[in-house]
């Protein structure tokens, strides 16, 4: 007797939950395979082999070889798995620096908050290309040069979200009356704070990664990154510059694409854990 | 005018760790409406009465499952008809200035809502003059925005919109919440105005004193379900029926002041059989195993088994 | 409202002032840092073919025998005053190089800030207003993928494609080799930034689009929409009298804001393309340690990204009523 108004909603959505778990576990998969590529690949497509030079993608070499005969993946995946751990080191210390001077900020408050917003905001003031470029020129290039480069210029969009996030919870209740009993501002930091940011902290963390990843090969690619011995993508794209008009179009677009896909990879895993450790986000 | 059996509004919502579960708001909601009439819906804050609005307008969200029958002069409301009816036949008074786009005028934006229901341009513009001089509001007016507008004010140009759209169903959903006793004295003759156009209106409010001072019937709600429409002159007769009514009328500061113990239950955990039973005086074995139907009780429907006491 | 405006732009330009007085003590402290002394840079140039007179005064200048400090403020003096350097690649004054070479990039920076701008507007608002629809899916898709691109790949690509394949694009430069400057028609111009501006383009709506559409998102699900709604408007009136308007401050921010990566973006498409502006200057600069040049082009990159920052702020103050008549109330 009852007459519906609204239709059923279609079944998708039953499957979310495990859509959004499949996601990650695919995507964490496919970045620890790639950073530990190297090991499994060998280093043997990295030597020379000049009867195989120029040869497009086959069977036998899925990305085809370069100039010299030597395999284009595994050149790639060496290269990639080397990218991928630069970026995790560097922007662990990013992390590091931005959860530091977040919690720092939010928790102290006044005239610490002011100075450490006046320098994020700085930094904001400026194209990250260009700060990257300076740091790194300053140091003296090469794979040292590059995580320094990264680590001090990433950790500002993360000290900003945590520094919202602790200013959020220094203002409630509980905090306020911790305080009252006499406990230290780092112990706050500590017991109140951190248990509260970690879940943004772990978004931020997973999200850091690809801009790290992106802006080393950036470097690189210009030539003040990583040594151009190393088979960094960026070095990698670089050298494909150079034979360009030989028409060997898979020495560049190959690798760029495993560069595209391992971000892409990143940033599927942040979001889904995103949507699932946060649920304000996840709802519609 | 309007006619509501046996409305049920579920929505399927997405809880921590992305598991679903499904919330039933509205159970066995039955109301009806003739023209010329003020009904009240009255019910703790929060219990889902605006849904009810939404519902008669057809803009409820995409994850709410409604099942009953809704019927609007006669016909079925369907979602079609929802849309064809909404802003022109029927008309809802929002709670708060929220409802009106921040940086747009608000004579614009009444003016709009003439046009939507079916005025040309000028003809709208024409409205909102009249309707604004009617409620007292100066010319001026029309080119402030919302967040210029007084308490009052506010609620005046909220009337408007309904005014101007020549709806035979007003809704006004909470019309009176934190505004000053004369305002609301105010508000409440503009609704009393409507009706006695020829208009039908639906109040929805949780102040059953000000739901008394304008309504004719009123309709008693609970948990998501109705349980009781009474006649407005039944209250001060001592002639209501439903316990949770009585209580909710012995609460009131003027009459014993005795408070309800205990709490409405949330929709995700609704007790089996009658909504009230865990909080009712009156409550037996039998009140647990069924919610109980609607029953003609001294001239009025009442959802109670023992409501003829 | 005019006193309000006075105020707001003499705060702005004191953040300025702070913001310039900071870049500077950094790139000091990173030269210092660096193998090269910045004085040295800055006068390595001259120091070749001038007297011991001349070296003493410019080590007067310069202060180049003094303590840290002291160097600092001389060398601030000579920035404020407009001396920004010598270029030790061109051989030209460093603000005459920043001109030059920023004018090219301009006309491409314009360019795809424009197109981006606009295309990525429409495109957000259609995601938004079809959220979950195919076209919707279609839109994020494209939009991720290129916002996880990195640009001198993006722009390697169009160079294969149109460059090396198709061959309707020339392979570099911003004019056609052994043509006179004066000579170059606009249509020439035009042909070889259109695949820099492109790459940079396809890149930038992405962002745009993306952030639009949440917004968007987020408009729709607003209680004034839902009133609309109930009074019978269409989505297409929804968007038309209550989307955009309320869409169009953020999106404004968003269009300033993305300057910035614009400007890091065209580094690396000017790279491959081999396009004579400033991003390909920055480059050079950095790997032939022309110092002044580099910190002459980092000054200028932080005035770019304020200035489009403040332009966002203004239009903020003058167009939202909430703000404009909130003041003066």
């Amino acid at each position: 007797m009852a007459t519906s108004f609204l239709p059923r909603r279609p079944a998708v959505r039953f499957n979310r939950r495990q859509i959004t778990l499949l996601s990650i576990a695919l995507c964490t998969l496919f970045l620890v395979a790639i950073v530990f590529s190297n090991r499994f690949v060998g280093d043997t497509g990295l030597d020379p082999a000049l009867t195989q030079r120029n040869q497009p993608p086959s069977l036998a070499h899925l990305f085809g070889t370069d100039w010299l005969g030597r395999d284009m993946l595994t050149r790639s995946l060496h290269g990639m798995s080397l990218s991928v751990r630069v970026g995790l080191l560097a922007a662990g210390f990013s992390a590091i620096i931005g959860t530091g001077l977040g919690l720092m900020a939010g928790t102290l408050g006044g005239k610490v908050d002011a100075v450490i917003t006046w320098i994020i905001d700085v930094f904001f003031s400026l194209p990250h290309l260009v700060l990257l470029i300076m740091i790194s020129f300053a140091i003296g290039g090469g794979t040292k040069g590059v995580i320094i480069a990264v680590a001090l210029t990433h950790w500002t969009s993360l000290a900003r979200i945590i520094r919202a996030e602790t200013l959020q919870v220094n203002s409630s209740d509980y905090v306020q009356l911790s305080y009252k009993f006499g406990r230290s501002p780092f112990w706050i930091a500590r017991h109140h704070m951190l248990p509260h940011v970690i879940p943004q902290l772990l978004v931020g963390l997973i999200l850091l990664f690809p801009h790290a990843i992106l802006h080393e090969a950036a470097l690189s690619f210009i030539g003040i990154g990583l040594s151009p011995h190393t088979p960094a993508i960026g070095i990698i794209l670089a050298e494909s510059m150079r034979n360009l008009s030989t028409g060997y179009w898979w020495v560049g677009v190959l690798p760029g694409l495993l560069l595209l896909l391992a971000v892409q990879a990143f940033d599927t895993l942040g979001e889904n854990v995103r949507a699932l450790i946060d649920p304000k986000t996840s709802q519609g | 005018m309007l006619s509501v059996q046996n409305l049920n509004i579920t929505f399927t919502l997405y809880d921590r760790g992305l598991a679903q579960k499904q919330l039933t708001v509205i159970t066995q909601l039955d109301l009806d409406v003739k023209a010329g009439e003020v009904v009240a819906v009255v019910g703790a804050s929060g219990s889902g009465k605006s849904l009810l609005a939404h519902a008669i307008l057809g803009i409820l969200p995409d994850n709410a499952q409604v099942s009953g029958k809704m019927l609007f002069k006669g016909e079925p409301l369907t979602l079609n008809r929802c849309q064809d009816l909404r802003g022109k036949a029927i008309a809802l008074i929002p709670q708060s200035i929220g409802y009106l786009d921040p940086l747009m005028q608000v004579g614009q934006q009444v003016q709009r809502t003439a046009q939507l229901s079916g005025l040309s341009r000028p003809a709208a513009k024409a409205a909102v003059d009249r309707t604004f001089a009617r409620y007292r509001l100066a010319a001026i007016v029309q080119r402030l925005y919302p967040f210029q507008l007084s308490g009052g004010m506010a609620r005046r140009v909220l009337v408007s919109t309904a005014v101007v759209s020549q709806a035979e169903l007003v809704i006004a959903d909470e019309p009176t919440p934190g505004l000053h006793p004369d305002v609301v004295t105010e508000t409440l003759n503009h609704l009393r105005e409507l009706a006695s156009e020829g208009k039908g209106v639906i109040l929805i409010t949780h102040d059953i004193e000000a739901a008394l001072q304008i309504a004719d019937r009123v309709a008693v709600f609970y948990a998501g379900t109705t349980v009781e429409i009474a006649h407005a002159q039944d209250f001060s007769s001592n002639k209501i029926r439903h316990p949770y009514t009585q209580a909710l009328w012995r609460s009131l500061p003027q009459n014993e002041f005795i408070p309800i113990s205990g709490s409405q239950p949330t929709p995700d955990d609704l007790p089996d059989g009658c909504l009230f039973s865990d909080r009712c005086p009156w409550v037996t074995q039998e009140c647990r195993l069924d919610r109980p139907p609607f029953l003609q009780v001294r001239g009025a429907p009442v959802r109670c088994i023992h409501a003829d006491r | 409202m005019q006193l309000g405006i006075a105020a707001f732009m003499l705060r702005k330009l004191l953040r300025l002032a702070l913001l310039l007085i900071a870049v500077a003590i950094f790139s000091f402290v990173l030269i210092s840092l660096s193998p090269i002394d910045p004085i040295d840079a800055y006068v390595g140039a001259d120091m070749l073919q001038i007297s011991p007179e001349q070296r003493d005064i410019i080590a007067q200048r310069w202060g180049l025998d003094q303590p840290m400090m002291t160097r600092f403020i001389l060398w601030l003096r000579q920035l404020a005053s407009g001396n920004l350097g010598t270029s030790i690649i061109f051989n030209q004054p460093v603000s005459t190089v920043i001109g030059s070479r920023f004018q090219t990039s301009l006309q491409m920076l314009a360019i795809a800030w424009l197109i981006s701008g606009a295309l990525g507007l429409a495109m957000g608002v259609v995601a938004g207003a079809r959220a979950g629809s195919w076209l919707d899916r279609a839109i994020r898709f494209y939009a991720y993928t290129l916002a996880a691109s990195p640009t001198f790949w993006v722009a390697l690509l169009l160079l294969l494609v149109f460059s090396v394949s198709l061959k309707i694009t020339p392979i570099c430069c911003a004019t056609p080799p052994g043509v006179l400057t004066r000579d170059v028609t606009v249509w020439q111009r035009l042909h070889h930034l259109i695949l820099p501006a492109a790459t940079l383009s396809l890149i930038g709506v992405a962002n745009i689009a993306l952030h639009t559409r949440q917004k968007l998102i987020e408009v729709l699900n607003s209680d004034y929409v839902l009133f609309a709604r109930a009074q019978g408007e269409s989505l297409v009136g929804i968007i038309r009298h209550h989307g955009l308007r309320n869409i169009i401050l953020p999106a404004l921010t968003l269009q300033f804001a993305s300057l910035s990566e614009l400007f890091g973006g065209s580094v690396l498409a000017e790279q491959v393309f081999s396009y004579p502006g400033l991003g390909k200057a920055t480059v050079e600069a950095a790997l032939r340690s022309d110092v002044p040049l580099l910190v002459g082009i980092v000054f200028f990159s932080a005035l770019f990204v304020y200035t489009g920052n403040l332009i966002a702020d203004l239009t903020y103050q003058i167009v939202d009523p909430r703000i404009r008549i909130g003041k003066s109330s």
